[in-house]
């Protein structure tokens, strides 16, 4: 089932221009990676989806009724405002402690619920954020660089968790992420972006595409093929062993 | 025949100060769970471009022979719009807001200098004047207050998404913007009631100095807006007994009141979170 169609869209920051032309289509369930270098647009693009970005011109068609779960690339609580994790998932709509406490054990956080937001790892903090994304019983979950301040072991972890909700739930997933051999092997297709759609594919069409390695070198494919290897390896895990290590989100 | 007049005075003397208390904890009401807004969304200057504008709004609606309730509502009103409309535009804000501030608390008090036919002490406004608070006052003090404290219940869910994340309250449906302007409405309303009580100098103090006290204390949004109602409302009636105690400026004592509180708590916020 189609649940986005973006067609022929620009947007633009004031003057500049971020991204022109973009057409892209997501089905029910696929994962869909955006990737290209900063200041491509890919923010922009998310952005545009979830309605805080006004297209200059094109469409941006969403299904009728179609729920969005949204983590954001960075967000910072101000250390004024004090809020628990469970408060935190309350919002925008109340939702009962059953809920929270199933969010928070799908997205791998169990028993924070009563934690501050501020007293949270990074990576606790990044799954917090999924929770409260998954508790909108998204279609589609859109992530804007989830693994952002996570460690190695841990952004695994977290892709691994990515791939099994899409499972579990059924939701298709839309994500930017720089961490081009582990969207190689996460994604059912891989959007290339730097201001317009570069090239667009399944992951090995996109790696060998030119318009890719132009961007990105050639040397992504070898990692490719590590990657796929060590990503069968750790799925097994599961993420009890997601080395978080503690990131202050703000000091009192 | 002194008994009865000592009594008339006391009478008299209570009446004007339960108006005075019920002013004050009108505004308070208000204040106190929008003041936390202002405390997270950093806010505090632009509570204050918004507040000496109203100034302005005064002399106007002097000159005009309009009520000062409408003409500070107005020229508040018209300020944060303004303020409002020009955020996220490029412009560096606090130098603007710096500019807009002190220039419409100066034009304002120059207008009321040339005022013909009224004279007119700005220091009634700068600092209010709560004593002199009629029937008719409070009743719009608390029809407004009342009507921001609906407000912020009612946008109570969609602010604080708002706040924590523009973004994430885009993607539930939820347009920041417009939230914003319920905020800015409210700030508007609080400052045209709140000026004759603590005056266009004070009014952001009762705003963030209650907010600011029970964030010490408070460990979800929900319980520091409740406790800076309380803080509030306490430096209210606190402030007021100490004028009259005292016979000290009755808007300046409510904010010393509030001061002191908020060193209190602080305090033992400290002491709880270390011991």
């Amino acid at each position: 089932m189609r649940l986005l169609t973006i067609s022929n869209m620009s947007v633009s920051h004031g003057s500049t221009s971020a991204i022109k032309n973009v057409d892209l289509t997501i089905d029910k369930g696929e994962i869909v990676t955006i990737v290209g270098p900063n200041g491509s647009g890919k923010t922009t693009l998310l952005r545009a989806i979830i309605g805080a970005l006004r297209p200059d011109s094109g469409t941006v068609l969403r299904t009728a009724g179609m729920r969005i779960g949204y983590v954001p690339q960075r967000l910072s609580i101000d250390p004024t405002l004090p809020i628990s994790v469970s408060r935190f998932l309350s919002l925008p709509k109340r939702r009962s402690q059953k809920d929270i406490s199933n969010a928070l054990g799908l997205a791998g956080a169990d028993a924070l619920d009563h934690r501050p937001m501020t007293a949270l790892s990074g990576g606790q903090f990044q799954r917090v954020l999924l929770a409260r994304a998954l508790l909108e019983n998204p279609d589609l979950l859109i992530l804007d660089e989830p693994t952002t301040g996570l460690d190695q072991p841990g952004s695994a972890a977290l892709y691994g968790l990515i791939e099994e909700l899409r499972q579990t739930t059924g939701a298709a997933v839309l994500m930017v992420s720089h961490e081009l051999h582990v969207v190689m092997s996460a994604s059912d297709r891989v959007v290339c972006l730097n201001g317009h759609v570069c090239c667009h594919g399944t992951p090995e069409i996109v790696a060998s595409a030119p318009e890719y390695r132009a961007l990105f070198g050639s040397g992504t494919q070898g990692a490719l093929a590590l990657y796929r290897h060590e990503h069968d390896h750790q799925h097994d895990h599961d993420h009890e062993h997601t080395h978080d290590h503690p990131h202050d989100h703000g000091s009192h | 025949m002194t008994i009865p007049t000592t009594t008339g005075a006391i009478e008299m003397m209570d009446d004007f100060l339960v108006r005075a208390v019920l002013a004050g904890i009108g505004v308070a009401l208000a204040a106190a769970p929008l003041g936390c807004f202002v405390v997270w969304r950093r806010m505090a200057y632009f509570g204050d471009a918004t507040a000496h504008a109203a100034i302005l709004g005064v002399a106007l609606s002097l000159g005009f022979g309009i009520s000062v309730f409408a003409g500070a509502l107005a020229v508040a009103l018209t300020m944060a719009l303004t303020v409002s409309a020009l955020s996220g535009r490029g412009y560096a804000m606090d130098t603007l807001l710096g500019v807009m501030a002190h220039s419409a608390l100066a034009f304002g008090l120059v207008a009321v200098s040339l005022i013909k036919g009224v004279r007119l002490d700005p220091m009634t406004y700068l600092f209010g004047d709560i004593l002199a608070v009629g029937k008719s006052d409070l009743a719009v003090i608390w029809s407004g207050a009342m009507v921001v404290l609906g407000l912020t219940i009612w946008r109570w869910q969609a602010l604080l998404t708002s706040t924590l994340n523009p973004d994430l309250a885009y993607a539930s449906g939820i347009n920041p913007k417009r939230e914003q302007l319920v905020l800015t409405l409210g700030l508007a309303v609080v400052v045209a009631v709140a000026i004759k009580v603590v005056g266009a100098l004070l009014i952001v103090a009762l705003l963030i100095i209650p907010a600011a006290s029970a964030r010490a204390l408070a460990r979800s949004p929900e319980a520091m807006a409740y406790g800076a109602v309380g803080i509030g409302t306490l430096s209210a009636a606190g402030g007021l007994w100490a004028s009259y105690l005292f016979d000290t400026p009755s808007g300046p004592s409510i904010v010393c009141v509030a001061a002191v509180l908020f060193l209190v708590s602080n305090i033992l916020g400290k002491t709880r979170a270390t011991g």
